[in-house]
């Protein structure tokens, strides 16, 4: 019996069918894999991360002594002393003979208090003998104490906080003084050898002058030299050298551009080190082959019979690159761009090199001064021997995440509004 | 409506045209022109004169050459990498492939009409207003206004889109992207109109419509038309070429191509023989 053409075919579809789901479960498989990875990313990060994102305050009522500090010697005064003075009235159990004792209890505070305390005066000198209220934050170990990561049960010889101080504090935090604050110095803070008063404000504006510099570099330099090779240039071999040492070049591990900056940018011309504007020219030698090649394919898939319809009606080779196939390659090129500026915002190693990570404890006013970048500060802080920098890295990682997302978010908008119907 | 050249040299060619009726001189001149794709040999020794203010159709079985030799009266052909074109071709007796010659006020000139719908990714209106508009043809906005009103009616499409010139051009039927290229393609009032096959997704009311405009354009312009229908072009052409495996085999008046053909593979041609 002779089949007919539609027999075959019918015979055909189960198994056509069972190939599609199998296809469908693998991709849909491979979509479930990367998230399941990425939420164990972010919630682990998050679940270290989390405590540094409160920090423990205490709010105190300060007598601004006249004898401690006076007016005509501003910023100088015993701002310590008068904080001082303030705790041991809160604090019967303190002698204030004991020098021990009063030793500890000045380690109670942040180091940055008495600054706090002083750039309030020093603004309103007015409040000399008067009594302000000031919160400020806990130092590290009672930090550490409060958000219950050092356990009191430990034999106090291996704990940073002894009996006598967990006494102070727990006398403080019976009278309601000490709680919880949103951390808001994590991004308003330069860094600080001091956990509690460490902030990433320094390597933000570090990344955020590093990424721009890298952007206007690579951006345009990238656009036109991809333009040039797909559309002028002349295929032969020169043309086919460029283009394989381009590919090549986006192969480069990261560090050996960090070499190449430090001899060219530093070495010979002279600039500093430690600058984001360095950082930005290193990081553009490394995004602007990712640039290129991303523009090259975007411009490639943009259909000839687009650049024949333009160029049919006399328009010249530059008003269809820029008005035809340049518009129609923008999603394409703006894709490939946020894809290396990502990766230039998680660089490490070639700033590492350039000195980027350099303990700088204020935050860069222009591209030139000394800065660190996120990726580099993480790599300082993951450094730092001080238990509160352990949840500070993961703070500093979900910042850092966070910073890409909202890259890629303003990535997506830009392409959506370039993105055009066929 | 355009620039003050392109009206003197009507002015001036009526005036010839006048004088010498029967001679009204060849708009296109094509000697020993020959076309390679790589190593395939595409157009073989191709020879032909292309008079002004008539139709010329080309005519041939798939592949054999019509869209390549057309391609290189707009230097078309340029854009492709792996063609290389040879021989003599002369427009109003200038030389096209000279080094002098810009391939832009050439193509401006010389306009075309591909034998794939290639409407801009843009809005109806920007895609007939592009040509004038780099072209520096209109004047003011209602200048351009005007130009795309009458290039859209020219090609028989106006009714269908005066409602949405702001829509995308991309989003009409295939038929209605023919007529939209050839809106553009006479938009830029070019001096020869080379069309591929224009009228291949057409119906019958709008391909008369097209064959209309084609008859209009002939008073003025040269218009060369590739077709696989030999009764458009029986219809709209003065002069008749046919093309076979990259040579031109016949070259001669319409009329007598299809009443009384000289060689063999014309005739089993148009008669459907061969295919
Ligand atoms: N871009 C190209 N690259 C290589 N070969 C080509 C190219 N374009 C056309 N050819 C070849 O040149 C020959 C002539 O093609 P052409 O397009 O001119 O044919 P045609 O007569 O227009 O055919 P049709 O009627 O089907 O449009 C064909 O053999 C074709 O394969
Ligand atoms: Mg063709």
């Amino acid at each position: 019996m002779n089949d007919t053409a539609a027999d075959i075919v019918r015979q055909s579809l189960g198994r056509r069918r069972r190939k599609q789901t199998m296809l469908k479960a693998f991709g849909l498989g491979a979509i479930l894999f990367a998230f399941l990875m990425l939420g164990i990313l972010v919630a682990s990060l998050v679940s270290s991360g989390y405590k540094a994102f409160t920090q423990t305050v205490i709010t105190l009522e300060v007598l601004v002594d006249p004898e401690e500090i006076r007016a005509d010697r501003l910023p100088r005064g015993g701002f310590d002393d008068v904080l001082a003075a303030t705790l041991v009235s809160r604090i019967p159990q303190v002698d204030p003979e004991d020098r021990a004792q009063m030793k500890a209890l000045e380690g109670l505070l942040s180091d940055g208090a008495q600054f706090q305390l002083r750039d309030l005066v020093v603004d309103d000198p007015a409040l000399i003998g008067q009594v302000v209220e000031i919160t400020v934050p806990l130092s590290d170990p009672y930090d550490q104490l409060a958000k219950g990561l050092i356990d009191p049960l430990t034999p106090e010889v291996n704990r940073r906080v002894k009996d006598d101080e967990i006494g102070y504090f727990r006398t403080l935090e019976e009278q309601g003084l000490i709680r919880q604050a949103l951390n808001t110095w994590l991004l308003t803070n330069a860094d600080s050898r001091f956990p509690e008063l460490a902030g990433l404000k320094g390597a933000l504006i570090g990344s955020a002058w590093a990424l721009l510099i890298c952007f206007a570099i690579s951006f345009p330099l990238g656009i036109g030299a991809a333009i040039y090779l797909e559309e002028f240039a002349p295929r032969n071999r020169v043309s086919d050298f460029i283009e394989v040492n381009i590919n090549n070049l986006a192969a480069v591990p990261s560090v050996v551009f960090g070499l190449l900056a430090l001899a060219v940018f530093i070495g010979w011309f002279g600039l500093p080190r430690s600058a984001p504007l360095v950082g930005g020219m290193t990081l553009a030698l490394m995004t602007m082959p990712t640039i290129i090649i991303a523009t090259r394919a975007a411009l490639k898939a943009v259909p000839p019979s687009i650049r024949e319809a333009a160029l049919g009606v006399g328009a010249s080779k530059h008003q269809v690159v820029f008005g035809h196939v340049l518009p129609l390659a923008m999603p394409g090129i703006l894709t490939g761009t946020i894809i290396g500026l990502a990766q230039a915002l998680g660089e490490t190693a070639p700033l590492l090199l350039i000195g980027m990570n350099a303990f700088i404890t204020s935050a860069p006013d222009t591209p030139l001064d000394s800065a660190t970048a996120l990726p580099t500060q993480i790599f300082i802080w993951a450094d730092s021997p001080e238990r509160g920098f352990v949840s500070r890295t993961s703070a500093a990682i979900l910042v850092l995440l966070t910073f890409l997302i909202t890259m890629n978010a303003i990535a997506i908008f830009l392409r959506s509004r370039f993105e055009r119907k066929w | 409506m355009v620039n003050g050249e392109a009206l003197n040299m009507t002015h001036t060619d009526r005036i010839v045209a006048q004088d010498a009726p029967a001679a009204a001189g060849s708009k296109i001149s094509a000697q020993d022109v020959n076309v390679w794709y790589g190593t395939a040999h595409a157009i073989k020794d191709v020879s032909v004169e292309i008079a002004d203010k008539t139709v010329t159709a080309f005519i041939g079985p798939s592949g054999c050459g019509k869209s390549t030799f057309l391609r290189c009266l707009n230097r078309m052909n340029d854009t492709i990498d792996s063609a290389a074109v040879s021989g003599d071709i002369r427009i109003d007796g200038e030389d096209i492939y000279a080094r002098d010659i810009d391939p832009v006020q050439l193509r401006a000139k010389v306009g075309m009409v591909f034998q794939k719908p290639n409407p801009f990714p843009k809005s109806i209106y920007d895609n007939v207003a592009y040509g004038p508009k780099i072209h520096g043809l209109a004047r003011s906005k209602a200048d351009l206004d005007e130009i795309v009103e009458r290039s859209l009616r020219r090609a028989a499409i106006w009714d269908e889109v005066k409602d949405r010139l702001s829509a995308p051009g991309t989003g009409l039927s295939g038929g209605q992207q023919q007529r939209l290229c050839i809106a553009r393609a006479v938009a830029t009032a070019p001096e020869i109109l080379l069309m591929d096959e224009p009228c291949s997704a057409l119906d019958p009311i709008a391909t008369s419509q097209v064959e209309e405009l084609i008859d209009e354009l002939r008073e003025n312009y040269s218009v060369v038309i590739v077709t696989h229908s030999m009764q458009q072009a029986a219809r709209v052409s003065q002069r008749t070429a046919f093309f076979h495996l990259g040579n031109l085999v016949e070259y001669a008046d319409t009329p007598q191509i299809f009443t009384n053909p000289q060689d063999k593979r014309t005739e089993s041609y148009i008669t459907g023989r061969i295919g």
